[in-house]
């Protein structure tokens, strides 16, 4: 009961002192905005033939001939009521577009997470059981080319043998081919949808799409994961407090999982936060090589086009994501290591 | 001087593969510089008759799309590549040790509050920040440089900070308290010193993270400008052409990308190993 | 008797990057059930490898070369590693050095407690954690109940090390191994500790290696002593007899080197001329006796350090030195100590009171901007860790050189050379080490190169932050020896601080005994032993272990 007590209050210490570092992204994206290049009420005309009148009226009724200060503030109410503006190429509100495509960033972010840490965990721990052996060596090795290796020339490469040489992938468009129906919309994740409604041969069809660029992201990030846990698990594995373990006679197993690695595993999480992150900004990257349609493809065709809204509401949300991913590593790191409730 | 020579010819003796990077990146430091008197072909100078050669005798790495030679392409986009990645650590470092140092040194609220947000941004999507500010700053390869190096610079100051952090209260900086030197000059002329080699390694690392966000940034259509050559934009151009079976369009750049990142990650743990005095007998 | 370990020419190397090193040379001991030995020598004796051996606890790179380690009629070097872990804990189990690190972070003490009885008995939960009370009770934990639920981090170091006592004893073991089990601790922590730890042993009949650099440990714990140098046994015996008759010329020179409530700076300069220390002949003529009346050199009055904490580091503490005397700081962890040394020699600000030197308040001038008073050349310090306190891309020379440059604008030249040369000469430095870096130099020396830079600039007064503490007793011997001649040479008057009381009056006219900040006694050296006012004092001097070299009747 206390326990649970103490994590309520750590959840809401830490949305608390998160509040600032959103606060300051918002304000970031706010300048950035006004050092952006161009009248954004010049965009909003109805043309280039607009005259000097009418965008004066529309300077007006966006604000824009008020104080930096009060604009400043005004921003802050639209970003607070949920308003971030409209995408002009698609002519939808930022947020709307945005509410679409978020799912399949995000599956693509959490399919790729997952088969890294299936991958990287392993390795890591298996590495450092045996420091200097064969296996430690491939795992360097595997995590020094990794980490090389940019992603787009990673997923075009194995659009290159799955798809072209081996002919196993799909044509790597999109979540889906074209011939297949979607699913209805549950969650927004093809993969849980088409479970979910027991459609198979959708949901394989979905997977063998999501497969490359999920793998593409998965082998960016299983350098840095699979390093850490070895690095982590090998200073673990050499602490006094495992010795102690082995002085008492634990058995091999109890010492390496209950003692090694659930302490390796504490640093592990950090890193897999800051991983997750990497990961949303290299979904742009990953995105437009597949043509996913997600939030960042979303964005960048807006970048390209000059259309500054969706590129703003495309930090923000992921400053948003990004707040909210690291405090479900802190409550997770507050339960793992009870150390740190203290401090 | 030569005992540090002497220990590092002893490294790379038993470390042929430290010696391979460090050569590595001596040569791509000589290509970028002979760059423009070594390529086979003009880099721009396209010929639609030769459009989309596979490798041969003539056009070693094929042509592209408008029949320029990739080889030539490839040569001189070294330059600018390394030009690009070097200037935006040297800015983020030359920040960052001061900034970091000064920090970690002071101690206090400043620095709690400098490496919360140091935190907070590192944890950032950085790659986002970096997109944000060249889309804001304007679509130009300094704005590349500035916006890579804004984005190193929370490595740099944290690194900078712990270092200087774990000496602040040893014996020998309150040793030269002791000996009349004033905050100022131990930070300058003892903590710097000491912590440098431990960055140098941290810049070999980060050379090749610039890269390949730079390169990342002219991929999506950020910064360079199509017929400049530069490695990530060959990529973007070759993309479309993979579907169809051209490889060598995006294999070669690629390539070259991620052998360069090699060398320099190769380079920095091997200088871990010279520049750790522990480590000399 | 029953002898229930005997080692037989034991060898252990170790493969580094140099190429294999031997450890241990051959050890052959004996121990019999419920018996007590110490185990001693300096570093690189190869004391806790022995017992790292017995265990079969030797990292990666240790391997035993060569020898037997009968244990119970069984050989342990041959027993496969799968069966070593129906030994460890149920047969023979250890007790670490650093007690906090020695425990799982984040597991409960009751859990790990748990996990040590369940590693050997087949026990359900409950009856583990019952048995872990009773195991916490026996330790003489207070609040066992909650304490079974308590994790490392909200323990002292002292509870810790009870807690790692539990998990050793927990299933019964005939042989304890006791790795410096209190290094680290303060002494009335130590004495608790091994109080208990004798009497855990005694009531369960078990057999204990204590091993250990503190003779006085060794003596007053152990019936039987073995000591060790550079990886062999030099000599073995029963500890009154070992101690009263030493045979071997490097027990004399231990026990000689080992300050006792007895021994006299004259001992350690035996000590130190014994172990082969030339030191030059007098290099200056004593400033002339200070006339009667004049000022102390100086004056700490109320001085007040608070760092925001609860309890402030240093509470109004005042007291004096006078011109060429001798003041000792003894206290525990959290005396404030350290912060007051660093107080005086103005490296940080106080809160309140003053600092006099030679008449003049100093305390005023802040911190920052001292290294510009003219007495930050009079007043100098010798730090504690003689690793920590050498600039390491500093040569020896340039360390010494470094406040002859920036306080007495010497250039480079002649005349800086000669300072530097002398100064190293006075502090028993050989000139051709003055090239080496700290990493070329061994412990000693570097404290001798600490001890050249702070008198080089002939300062008046010296403070000495735990001089000696990250040093061997032998060449702790030599360096005290060395730092009480240099006074005598220079007339300088000593701020000494210090953990160990022996140390203190030895080396100080004066003492000062610190708790928490404040001042509890204060009188000379010799009264203060002889007679201490304060419960505090007497509680600190009745834990010093007994170690008494003086020659009595061996008893048969």
């Amino acid at each position: 009961m206390t326990t649970l007590g103490a994590i309520s209050r750590r959840i809401l210490r830490r949305l608390v002192s998160s509040l600032p570092a959103i606060l300051g992204v918002v304000v970031l994206t706010f300048l950035l905005m006004r050092v952006l290049p161009g009248d954004p009420a010049v965009f909003f005309a109805s043309g280039p033939s607009a005259g000097q009148q009418e965008i004066e009226d529309l300077r007006r009724s966006m604000g824009l001939d008020k104080p930096i200060p009060v604009q400043l503030a005004l921003y802050l109410r639209d970003v607070a009521t949920g308003n971030l503006g409209k995408s002009m190429t698609t002519g939808q509100p930022v947020v709307t577009d945005m509410a679409r495509r978020l799912p399949a960033s995000l599956e693509l972010t959490f399919t790729a997470l997952f088969i890294a840490l299936l991958v990287a965990l392993p390795l890591g721990i298996v590495a450092a059981l045996r420091p200097g052996s064969l296996v430690d060596h491939a795992v360097r090795f595997i995590c020094t080319l990794g980490v090389c290796m940019p992603t787009f020339v990673s997923g075009l490469l194995l659009i290159y043998v799955f798809y072209y040489l081996l002919g196993w992938a799909p044509d790597p468009t999109g979540r889906i081919d074209i011939f297949s129906a979607s699913p209805p919309d549950i969650t927004g994740f093809l993969l849980v949808d088409f479970a979910i409604t027991g459609d198979l041969q959708g949901w394989w069809a979905a997977f063998t799409q999501i497969i490359l660029p999920a793998c593409t992201m998965a082998l960016f990030v299983l350098a840095p994961l699979a390093r850490m846990t070895r690095a982590s698990m090998l200073s673990v594995l050499g602490s006094d407090f495992i010795r102690t373990a082995r002085s008492v006679g634990l058995p091999g197993s109890r010492v390496t999982v209950t003692y090694a690695l659930r302490n390796a595993l504490l640093p592990v999480l950090t890193i897999a936060g800051i991983v997750f992150s990497t990961m949303l900004g290299a979904n742009v990257l990953v995105e437009k090589v597949f043509s996913w349609p997600g939030v960042a493809s979303y964005t960048l065709d807006a970048l390209v086009a000059s259309d500054y809204a969706p590129v703003q509401g495309f930090v923000l949300l992921m400053a948003g994501i990004f707040v909210l991913v690291n405090l479900i590593v802190d409550i997770l790191y507050g339960i793992a290591d009870p150390r740190v409730s203290i401090e | 001087m030569s005992a540090t020579l002497r220990h590092a010819g002893w490294v790379m003796r038993g470390n042929p593969v430290t010696a391979l990077a460090i050569a590595g990146v001596a040569l791509l430091v000589l290509v970028a510089i002979l760059a423009p008197w070594i390529t086979p072909y003009d880099p721009i100078a396209s010929s639609v008759a030769e459009a989309l050669r596979p490798p041969s005798a003539a056009h070693l790495f094929g042509t592209d799309q408008l029949g320029r030679d990739i080889l030539s392409r490839l040569i001189m986009a070294t330059r600018l590549d390394l030009m690009i990645a070097a200037s935006a650590v040297i800015l983020s470092f030359a920040a960052g040790a001061v900034i970091g140092a000064f920090c970690g040194y002071r101690g206090g609220t400043l620095d709690r509050v400098v490496g919360r947000v140091v935190d907070v941004l590192m944890a950032f999507p950085l790659f986002v920040l970096a997109m944000a500010m060249v889309a804001a700053l304007g679509n130009r390869v300094e704005n590349i440089v500035i916006a890579t190096a804004i984005i190193n610079l929370p490595f740099y100051i944290r690194f900078a900070r712990a270092e200087v952090n774990i000496r602040r209260d040893a014996g020998w900086v309150e040793a030269a308290r002791a000996g009349g030197e004033g905050h100022l000059a131990i930070v300058l002329r003892f903590l710097l010193p000491n912590v440098l080699p431990a960055m140098a390694v941290q810049i070999s690392l980060n050379l090749g993270w610039a890269i390949l966000n730079a390169a990342g940034l002219s991929f999506i259509g950020l910064g360079v400008t199509a017929p400049t050559p530069e490695w990530g934009i060959m990529v973007a151009e070759g993309a479309r052409f993979i579907t169809a079976g051209q490889w060598w369009l995006v294999a070669f750049p690629g390539l070259a990308l991620m052998l360069t990142v090699l060398c320099f990650n190769l380079m920095g743990d091997g200088l871990r190993d010279i520049l750790d005095p522990r480590m000399r007998t | 008797m029953t002898e229930l370990l005997r080692i037989e020419d034991l060898r252990v190397a170790f493969s580094t990057r140099a190429g294999t090193v031997d450890a241990l040379h051959g050890v052959s001991l004996s121990l019999e059930k419920g018996q007590t030995l110490g185990l001693v020598g300096e570093s690189g004796s190869g004391k806790s490898v022995t017992a790292y051996a017995i265990t079969r606890l030797l990292d990666r790179a240790g391997k035993i070369t060569g020898g037997r380690i009968l244990f119970r009629g069984t050989d342990v070097t041959r027993v496969p590693e799968r069966d070593l872990r129906a030994l460890r804990g149920a047969a023979m189990s250890m007790i670490f050095q650093n007690p906090r690190a020695a425990l799982n972070p984040i597991r409960s003490v009751g859990d790990q407690i748990a996990d040590a009885i369940r590693a050997h008995r087949d026990l359900s939960k409950k009856e583990a954690r019952a048995q872990a009370l009773d195991l916490l009770k026996a330790v003489l934990i207070r609040d066992p109940e909650t304490r079974l639920d308590a994790y490392p981090h909200e323990l002292s170091g002292g509870m810790c090390q009870r807690i790692m006592i539990a998990m050793a004893i927990a299933c019964e073991p005939d042989l304890l191994i006791a790795d410096e089990p209190t290094t680290g601790l303060d002494v009335t922590t130590q004495k608790t500790v091994m109080d208990l730890l004798a009497r855990i042993t005694a009531d369960r009949g078990m057999a204990m290696v204590l091993i250990t650099h503190d003779l006085g440990l060794a003596a007053q714990y152990c019936r039987d002593i073995v000591v060790m140098e550079r990886g062999r046994i030099v000599e073995s015996g029963e500890t009154r007899a070992l101690f009263s008759d030493p045979q071997h010329p490097y027990t004399r020179r231990l026990i000689a080197a080992s300050p006792t409530p007895r021994s006299t700076v004259e001992d350690l300069a035996r000590a130190a001329q014994e172990a082969g220390e030339v030191l030059p002949p007098i290099a200056a003529t004593p400033r002339p006796a200070p006339e009667p009346g004049t000022p102390p050199l100086l004056e700490v009055r109320n001085l007040i350090k608070d760092y925001g904490a609860p309890t402030r580091a240093v509470d109004d503490v005042s007291f004096s030195i006078p011109r060429g005397g001798s003041l000792g700081l003894v206290g525990e962890s959290g005396s404030g100590k350290s912060t007051l040394s660093r107080l005086i020699c103005r490296l940080i600000d106080k809160t309140d009171g003053d600092v006099i030197f030679d008449g003049e308040a100093i305390g005023g001038i802040p911190a920052r901007d001292f290294h510009r008073a003219p007495q930050r050349r009079d007043i100098q310090i010798v730090f504690q860790d003689p690793n920590d306190s050498l600039n390491p891309r500093f040569s020896a020379f340039d360390s010494i050189a470094h406040p002859l440059r920036t306080l007495e604008g010497l250039r480079d030249g002649a005349t800086l050379k000669a300072r530097v040369e002398e100064a190293a000469q006075r502090s028993g430095l050989p000139p051709e080490l003055l090239t080496r870096f700290p990493h070329q130099l061994s412990g000693g020396q570097k404290a001798r190169v600490g001890i050249a830079r702070a008198i080089a600039l002939r300062p008046r007064l010296l403070v000495l932050d735990e001089p000696t503490a990250a040093l061997d007793v032998s060449v702790q011997a030599i360096i005290l020896n060395l730092l009480d001649r240099l006074r005598r040479e220079d007339g300088m008057a000593f701020l000494f601080v210090s953990h160990d009381l022996n140390v203190v009056r030895m080396m100080c006219e004066r003492v000062v005994v610190l708790r928490l900040g404040k001042v509890v006694e204060e009188g000379s050296g010799h009264s203060l032993f002889a007679n201490p006012q304060s419960a505090y004092t007497r509680e600190l001097l009745a834990a010093i272990p007994h170690f008494d070299p003086a020659p009595v009747p061996v008893q048969a």
